[in-house]
């Protein structure tokens, strides 16, 4: 069977900081890293070809940096990477992201499943999953949890749900995004390393698919970014210490005001 | 290249570095005295076009023709059901839409999928839908991704809505995701604050990115519907007014859009889970603070005397503590309560990424100087065993149970 999976390039840290001089955020060397929901996919997909035969391709969206996290994918077991960077891919949003994903995977032909991480760090929509298995008339299970059957033509897969899991069969070819309690990531082996460094990594570009330029980056996307700013800070409230007896019914009264207004 | 989004004019630029200073992406360098704007790291968000007092920066509107929405009417909800039982996030949906509706002189529909729910839309009507359009069908029983987003895309490609809003739950973020491809439409995911633009009556979607850490304010302005998902415990629930009249709208639809290429073969309750904590309105929380598992029946003493649910960090899943549908946070859920009490938990960011949004934070940790502090409403600086008990005795007196 043919797997692929979609991995895409995030900050590593998601602080960003307020420069106290113009009041603006500043995000300052941040690493690059796999969104860590990805990692969970990766490892889904290596793991169902070692169970059924096929292959692994990954494929991401970014800047020509972003080439790194395919190598990351292949040192783990992935197969081949595929980088899908283009300036008319700026701005995209999940739409156009999920259009031009989708258009990648059409180009690679016979594909089986395809698997996403349940959200990225940054923009953390969940939208880009569903978008893609929509683009490409694909059914989907999402929040997937466990993956108990899998044949040809045919999967069963655990559902996470908000109170509990629901079992679904799917025919296939069709799209997953996995969760983290799905498995867990293996490290790179001495093998993987080298075959990442060695990976010559593919670079499609807008014109190597067949796309529909009024799909792509800002033109394609329905949503605007208007304005940015930084949550009001909460700031630290008041701190009690000392002797629990007499700090506990000090809280209470205070709790005491919450609840009741809470309550009413 | 001239066809960017975005880009600086060299020769206005004087190099000030007033935008690599407002850019709030880090997507702007100084190269040679000339600002470069680095448009894989540039999300169009403006801020440098109002910070460069030079006007060197220029964005360009995207290629649409403004559109006449004339014929987009009404503000939907989609009624998420589980069971036949209407989901309280719909009623949260309805309190809002409601506003929404008013401000722009329109009505506030509820759209049901489901079979032999006529009861259901009903109470819909009392929570303030005045037109309830309802599909009812055999195969609609459970929710399926393909038939409901089928039949829902189909419904509001015929009946033109200008606003269709969404739980932002695992079957509302599934669903809606597919609907926004298959109209066209732009999705704003998981918005905490939605207004209407009072002179070019769009919608402004307000929601978290980056963990928590910034806002933005995102516009759908040449597309409709405007489609959001809203989290639980964001918006008020619409109150029950028993006089309140609509219709219940019946529809038919296509035999095709019922089919589906997934089948639901079971569901499993998770015992473990007394309450869905993403609905809870008090939730007390441990990490690796609390030690061992054993000690989070301190925990849930406390949440039953609160009438809440117990969460959890990371570290204390990880150590198997506890189950992963507990864990709060980046990732983990995201829950907004009323009352959030943090009980040996350090505060870190992805921690906090998870329970900042609630309306009070009370942390309990013995580090004085523990971040979970910095967002607290109330901290107490002391240990959990002998705090924790306390309260729960105190306010099972105050509380009279
Ligand atoms: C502050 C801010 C707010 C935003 N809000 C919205 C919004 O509300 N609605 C909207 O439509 N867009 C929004 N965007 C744009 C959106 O973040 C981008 O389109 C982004 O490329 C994809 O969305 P995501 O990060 O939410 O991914 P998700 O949908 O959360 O990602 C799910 C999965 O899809 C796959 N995937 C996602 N992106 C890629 C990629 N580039 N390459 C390969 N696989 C990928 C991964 O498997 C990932 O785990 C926002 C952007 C910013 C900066
Ligand atoms: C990509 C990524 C995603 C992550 N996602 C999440 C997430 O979703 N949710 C999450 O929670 N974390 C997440 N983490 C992990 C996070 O960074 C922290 O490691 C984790 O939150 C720490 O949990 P903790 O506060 O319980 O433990 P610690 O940081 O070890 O803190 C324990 C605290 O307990 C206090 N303490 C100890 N004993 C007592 C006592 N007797 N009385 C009172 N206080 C006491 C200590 O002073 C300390 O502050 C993520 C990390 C990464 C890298
Ligand atoms: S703010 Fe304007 S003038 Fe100043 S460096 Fe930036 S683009 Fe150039
Ligand atoms: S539009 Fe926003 S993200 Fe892009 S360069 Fe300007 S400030 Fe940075």
């Amino acid at each position: 069977m043919h797997f692929v999976v979609c991995i895409k390039q995030v900050p590593e840290k998601n602080d960003v900081k307020i420069n106290p001089e113009t009041n603006t955020l500043m995000r300052e060397g941040v690493e690059s890293i796999v969104n860590p929901f990805d990692a969970y996919a990766i490892e889904e997909s290596v793991r169902l070809k070692e169970r059924v035969g096929g292959k692994v391709t990954a494929i991401t969206m970014g800047p020509p940096q972003a080439e790194a996290v395919l190598r990351e994918a292949i040192s783990v077991g992935v197969d081949e990477g595929i980088l899908i960077s283009d300036r008319a891919f700026a701005g995209s949003d999940t739409f156009a992201t999920s259009y031009t994903l989708a258009q990648a995977i059409k180009k690679l032909g016979d594909v089986d499943i395809i698997l996403c991480g349940k959200q990225a760090s940054d923009g953390d929509t969940a939208q880009v999953g569903p978008g893609i298995a929509t683009h490409l008339d694909l059914p989907q299970i999402t929040y997937v949890r466990k993956i108990e059957e899998i044949e040809e033509g045919r999967i069963v897969g655990e559902r996470l749900l908000e109170t509990g899991y629901e079992v679904i069969e799917s025919s296939l070819p069709c799209l997953l995004t996995v969760v983290k309690e799905i498995n867990e990531p293996r490290l790179p082996s001495l093998k993987g390393k080298m075959a990442s460094k060695k990976a010559e990594i593919p670079v499609w570009t807008a014109a190597d698919m067949d796309c529909r330029p009024e799909y792509l980056g800002l033109d394609g996307s329905p949503t605007k970014v208007d304005t940015i700013f930084t949550p009001p800070p909460r700031g630290g409230g008041e701190i009690l210490t000392g002797d629990p007896e007499e700090i506990v019914p000090r809280l209470i009264e205070k709790l005491k005001e919450l609840v009741v207004g809470a309550a009413s | 290249m001239s066809n960017d989004p975005i880009k600086v004019i060299d020769e206005t630029c004087v190099g000030c570095q007033l935008c690599v200073k407002a850019c709030p992406f880090g997507a702007i360098e100084m190269d040679d005295k000339l600002a470069v704007i680095d448009l894989t790291k540039c999300t169009l968000c403006g801020a440098c076009v109002t910070a460069c007092k030079f006007d060197a920066i220029e964005m360009r509107e995207s290629e649409k023709v403004q559109a006449d929405f004339s014929e987009y009417r009404d503000v939907w909800v989609f009624a998420e059901q589980d069971d036949d039982v209407i989901q309280s996030i719909t009623y949260e949906l309805l309190g809002e839409g409601r506003q929404l509706a008013d401000d722009l002189g329109m009505k506030l529909c509820a759209v049901l999928l489901g079979s032999n729910v006529s009861e259901q839309a009903s109470e819909l009507i009392t929570r303030g839908a005045e037109t309830v359009y309802v599909v009812d069908q055999p195969e609609l029983t459970h929710f399926q991704d393909e038939p409901y987003a089928a039949v829902i895309s189909d419904l509001v490609k015929r009946h033109k809505p200008n606003i269709l809003l969404c739980g932002a739950t695992t079957i509302g973020r599934s669903v809606i995701s597919r609907i926004a491809v298959e109209t066209g439409a732009g999705l704003t995911a998981d918005c905490t604050g939605l207004a209407i633009d009072p002179e070019t009556k769009n919608l402004m979607q307000t929601r978290p990115a980056f963990g928590g850490n910034i806002m933005a304010t995102i516009l759908t302005p040449d597309t409709r519907p405007q489609m959001s998902t809203v989290r639980h415990k964001v918006f008020k629930e619409a109150e029950v007014d028993a006089s309140r009249t609509g219709d219940v709208v019946a529809l038919e639809v296509d035999k095709a859009l019922l089919a589906s290429r997934t089948r639901r073969l079971s569901f499993v309750p998770e015992e473990d889970t007394i309450m869905n904590i993403a609905e809870a309105d008090f939730i007390i929380s441990g990490g690796r603070g609390m030690g061992k598992p054993e000690n989070f029946d301190l925990l849930h003493e406390l949440a039953e005397v609160l009438g809440g649910g117990v969460g959890a960090s990371r570290a204390a899943v990880d150590a198997d503590w506890i189950p992963y549908s507990h864990q709060v946070g980046q990732t983990g859920k995201t829950v907004c309560p009323k009352i959030y009490i943090a009980c040996g938990i350090s505060g870190q960011i992805q921690h906090l990424a998870g329970m900042s949004s609630a309306d009070v934070i009370i942390a309990i940790n013995k580090d004085p100087d523990a971040p979970i502090f910095s967002v607290a409403t109330v901290g107490i600086v002391g240990d959990v065993f002998e705090i924790v008990p306390k309260l729960t005795a105190e306010l099972r007196k105050v509380l009279g149970k």
